[in-house]
């Protein structure tokens, strides 16, 4: 993969992660232009598309739009599936995820994406062991956050 | 606002993010940012030191605004510092801020290097993961060359933690898709193929990927990759649907393994070994029968996840190629699927016939599915789709089907995307070509292509048909005749009036006979259009005009009527007037063999390969090319040399240069500077020849302005010819060094340069003579208002042999030749001399 791109109907980019490098004006081109094009597609259409000569795959959930570039030679319904784990991850994380969440925690989609997919490829097909990871680190910070209470409670 | 219950959630980011949305205007937000931008900033720089939740929550909130679209132009050393902390949510941040702005300098760079390379080596795999994680985010030059050689060891050592090989494998894949010098290959190559028989299905899903990129670059290192691989294929492919347990996805077993597993073994031919032929066989037979069982559940999920095994197992079976059973059925699968009530699979199948199209098997079984396809092209409501099939029909077309395909594909061109028209005329002008057996169908074709799409016909096309129309006689009546109604069209393509005006003028006395298309109607019609087209289509047309001046000398006066008037021959284009000019002259002076000869048919063009193939192939890229081209290689035609209008005039004017008889072509009336070739008695008798057969620079070489460049003969000049100065002298029509005269005594030489308005002339004065000249001195003068334009004039002299500098008026005339030129260039001369 490309890069992936999630962005609400207004066209407001809520995460992009790049797995190409590209410079930052690069970034923002491309993103203006492919928001445009997938936001003027219909929605009986399929949901892929051929833009530049990489290959879009895209999927609206609720108001957010997923999109990701694949190359020429990378299987597209198994791109959608990635599309729909990653919800699915994002989803039992959050409890009924909604692009609020996403908008508030942005840096937790960041790091669930990470242990999901890694450097565009998918790493842990598991839903279990995904969220699995992604607790261990939660629980981290809530031991040593509860610590410090304690800590402060008893001086 | 959503309460963040997970970890300690930063209360001052999530207001922040809260006003952000709250701003009404755009000014409103851009000032609360820079607020908190500037507030973010005294932190930064107060002198208490900030303790860690507070740099994670700046940081964290100069990442917002960052990926809100604005720049940031500091925080990046306080995200580093976070590195360093044992807590992992700020290292985290800091790791996110710092694979998100990724910044060059260098002295940041290395201390996120050795922050990573401690967290690499702290044994801790919740550490070391995040810094495998920023390692493949960036993926910069300088992490490759810190860690290419550390990663490989983590990946493959026995105490490494499975969830740590995951990301050491992945990231290895990204420093080796950035900088693939730095990874070597060495002994844990062999171990890396073991992984495929790991135990955890994660291992094997990262290692797999690392593999296949891997193997496309060293495929002898890793070819035992393949036998695993079919056995790991197997092993899912005939499993329950409860064996895999959490690798199981809406009733489907490991759809993304299998799918990587696929790809792997599609970059390799078909295994060798019988054995684990015959078992990969079986799967994909299993695979192929599985789409026809009903399925397990009615969620989308479970289709795609089950179709997108089916359609990379179609790959590696088209990829094979070898296996005409499966090929059949695969093709058959994908007939099925063109029909679906999915758009999604639709798509898919019409994309993956293309590439089965080209495989001979198959061939003939997807020529079956035609008149699908060509519903598809008609009814499909997704552009992308009418697309895929348009690219279907293209790969599919062959001698029996052309006609058929190419009309479909013209009545979809008139309601295409524009996007896609411009590959569109490309393929249709390939099919037509390629599939002619009757070629009044080819030029109906490429004249319907310019009808339809004129805009997107690019030259490369209609200088094919053209190339084809000179070659075939059979054809040329009959374009001549297409082309004459299709220009009676009230709006008329600009590609219609240059394909047109040339055939007409070739061509145009094939039609003559009939009083509808007689010679002048044909003229008045092509200059109807005249005043309307751009300046290169003018120039063919004016090309067009004077071989009808052959062709039909009735039409000589109003042509050359047309020709002669202001808007021609004082054009500020350069090309048109110079054509205007010269076409005029040539018509009024060359005798009816001369024009004939100039202007004679063109001959056939040599041939050579179709540009027009090569045009597609930079358009898309060499996938999408299909077969049919592969076995073009010997077509007739050739290409065009420089250009479709340029062609006939350059010849014409070579024909013309060869013809003219040349010495009467005075051009610059140096004849009656020249001396006469007298013998020379003595060195001083000689000056005294020299001087007094000059004479005053003779106007009679009065430059005609429409002369001069012509390559006919123009003057009235009543000199003498001295006929080797002539000759010598003709060629500065098109070169820039040479003999520029040369009698018993002297020779002199020039050498030119121009650049742009500035022009450069040396001049070489050669000795012939065994004695020395005396008093040798040259001058330059110019005549009326061109002297200011000479800028700077240095006499130099150069010693060769035993010569001496002599005097000579030459100068003048050679001035002239300079400030005229530059005249035709349209530019204010300023000539240098030396």
């Amino acid at each position: 993969m490309q890069f992936m791109l999630l962005f609400s109907r207004q066209g407001k980019l809520r995460l992009q992660k790049w797995y190409v490098p590209l410079s930052d004006k690069e970034k923002k081109k491309i993103t203006r232009e492919l928001v445009q094009t997938v936001l003027a597609r219909k929605p009986k259409m399929c949901s892929f598309l051929e833009w530049r000569d990489l290959k879009i795959v895209y999927k609206r959930y609720a108001s957010l739009y997923f999109c990701c570039a694949i190359e020429d030679q990378d299987n597209e319904l198994i791109t959608l599936e990635i599309i729909h784990r990653y919800v699915e991850l994002l989803d039992k994380y959050f409890g009924s995820v909604c692009e609020l969440d996403i908008i508030f925690n942005f840096e937790k989609a960041y790091f669930i994406l990470d242990e999901f997919l890694l450097g565009g490829e998918a790493q842990e097909t598991s839903k279990k062991n995904v969220l699995k990871a992604i607790e261990q680190a939660d629980l981290l910070q809530e031991v040593r956050h509860l610590i410090k209470i304690t800590v402060d409670k008893v001086f | 606002m959503p309460a963040v219950s997970k970890g300690d959630g930063m209360r001052g980011l999530a207001v922040f993010i809260s006003d952000i949305r709250n701003c009404k205007s755009k000014e409103a937000e851009i000032k609360r940012i820079n607020k908190e931008l500037a507030n973010i900033r005294s932190k930064f720089k107060g002198d208490k030191a900030l303790d860690g939740y507070s740099k994670k929550k700046y940081v964290c909130k100069l990442l917002f605004i960052f990926l809100l679209g604005h720049d940031i132009d500091f925080g990046h050393m306080e995200a580093v510092n976070l590195l360093s902390s044992n807590k992992y949510t700020e290292k985290q941040i800091g790791y996110l801020f710092i694979s998100v702005l990724v910044n060059s300098n260098s002295e940041l760079i290395r201390l996120i290097n050795n922050a990573i390379k401690n967290d690499l080596s702290s044994r801790n795999p919740t550490f070391m993961c995040l810094a495998l994680h920023c390692i493949a985010n960036v993926g910069s030059r300088e992490m490759a060359e810190a860690f290419a050689s550390e990663i490989p060891r983590i990946l493959v050592a026995g105490d490494t933690m499975d969830s740590v090989k995951q990301s050491a494998a992945l990231c290895l894949l990204r420093l080796y898709k950035t900088s693939p010098d730095l990874v070597l290959m060495g002994e844990w190559t062999s171990r890396v193929v073991h992984l495929l028989n790991d135990q955890h299905m994660g291992v094997v899903t990262a290692a797999i990927s690392l593999i296949t990129c891997l193997s496309q670059k060293n495929p002898d290192e890793f070819k035992t990759c393949v036998s695993l691989a079919v056995s790991r294929l197997s092993r899912i492919v005939s499993s329950a649907s409860t064996d895999l347990q959490d690798y199981t996805y809406y009733f489907v077993p490991a759809p993304w393994l299998s799918c990587k597993l696929l790809r792997l073994l599609q970059c390799y031919p078909p295994p060798e070994d019988g054995a684990v032929k015959g078992r990969l066989v079986e799967c994909l037979e299993t695979i192929l029968n599985k789409a026809q069982e009903p399925p397990k559940s009615k969620k989308v999920q479970h289709s795609n996840a089950k179709n997108a095994i089916l359609f990379e197992a179609i790959s590696l079976i088209i990829h094979y190629d070898s296996e005409p059973n499966l090929l059949v059925r695969a093709c058959n699968q994908l007939g099925q699927f063109l029909q679906h009530r999915e758009t999604n699979l639709r798509y898919l199948a019409l994309e993956s016939m293309c590439t089965l199209a080209s495989s001979e098997f198959s061939h003939e079984a997807v020529k079956t599915h035609i008149e699908t396809v060509i519903n598809a092209l008609k009814t499909e409501r997704d552009v992308s789709v009418r697309q895929r099939a348009a690219d279907l029909l293209y790969a599919m077309c062959d001698r029996s089907n052309a006609k058929q395909i190419v009309a479909e594909m013209l009545s979809y061109l008139e309601t295409a995307d524009y996007s896609i028209r411009e590959e569109m005329v490309l393929k249709v002008a390939i099919l037509a070509e390629k599939y002619a057996v009757d070629y009044s169908w080819y030029v109906d074709t490429i004249l319907n292509l310019i009808r339809i799409a004129g805009d997107y016909v690019s030259e490369e096309v209609w200088y094919r048909v053209i190339q084809i129309v000179i070659n075939r006689d059979d054809v040329q009546g009959y374009a001549a005749k297409t082309v004459f109604e299709a220009l009676q069209a009230p709006a008329c393509h600009e590609n219609m009036v240059k394909v047109g005006g040339y055939i007409l003028g070739e061509f145009g006395n094939l039609i003559a006979g009939d009083p509808r298309s007689s010679p002048l109607v044909q003229f008045n019609l092509l200059h109807s259009k005249f005043h309307l087209c751009s300046v290169p289509t003018r120039a063919l047309l004016l090309s067009a005009y004077i071989k009808f001046i052959n062709l039909f000398p009735e039409t000589k006066a109003t042509i050359q009527e047309v020709l002669r008037c202001d808007s021609q021959i004082r054009n500020s284009d350069v090309e048109l007037q110079q054509r205007a000019v010269e076409y005029l002259k040539l018509s009024s002076i060359a005798s009816t063999d001369v024009l004939a000869t100039v202007l004679e048919e063109m001959p056939p063009f040599p041939e050579r390969e179709s540009s027009i193939l090569a045009k597609l192939k930079k358009k898309k890229g060499p996938g999408a090319v299909s077969v049919t081209e592969l076995e073009d290689s010997k077509r007739e035609g050739g290409e065009l040399n420089g250009g479709g209008d340029r062609g006939p005039d350059t010849s014409a004017m070579s024909a013309s240069n060869a013809s003219t008889p040349s010495p009467s072509a005075d051009l610059l009336g140096i004849r009656s500077s020249a001396p006469a070739g007298t013998a020379p008695a003595s060195a001083g008798n000689l000056l005294v020849d020299v001087f007094s057969e000059a004479g005053p620079a003779a106007p009679s070489a009065a430059v005609n302005d429409d002369g001069f460049l012509s390559s006919a003969p123009p003057s009235e000049d009543p000199a003498p010819p001295l006929s080797e100065a002539d000759e010598l002298l003709n060629k500065f029509v098109c070169k820039n060094n040479g003999v520029l005269f040369e009698n018993q005594l002297l020779q002199i030489g020039i050498k030119s340069e121009y650049r742009q308005n500035l022009g450069r002339m040396y001049l070489f004065y050669g000795n012939k003579t065994s004695v020395q000249f005396a008093s040798f001195t040259t001058s330059v003068s110019c005549p009326g208002e061109l002297q200011s334009h000479i800028l700077s004039v240095q006499l130099c002299f150069s010693i060769f042999r035993n010569y001496q500098s002599l005097k000579s008026d030459f100068w003048s005339t050679v001035c002239k030749t300079i400030l005229n030129r530059s005249k035709f260039q349209n530019l204010h001369p300023s000539v240098i001399v030396i």
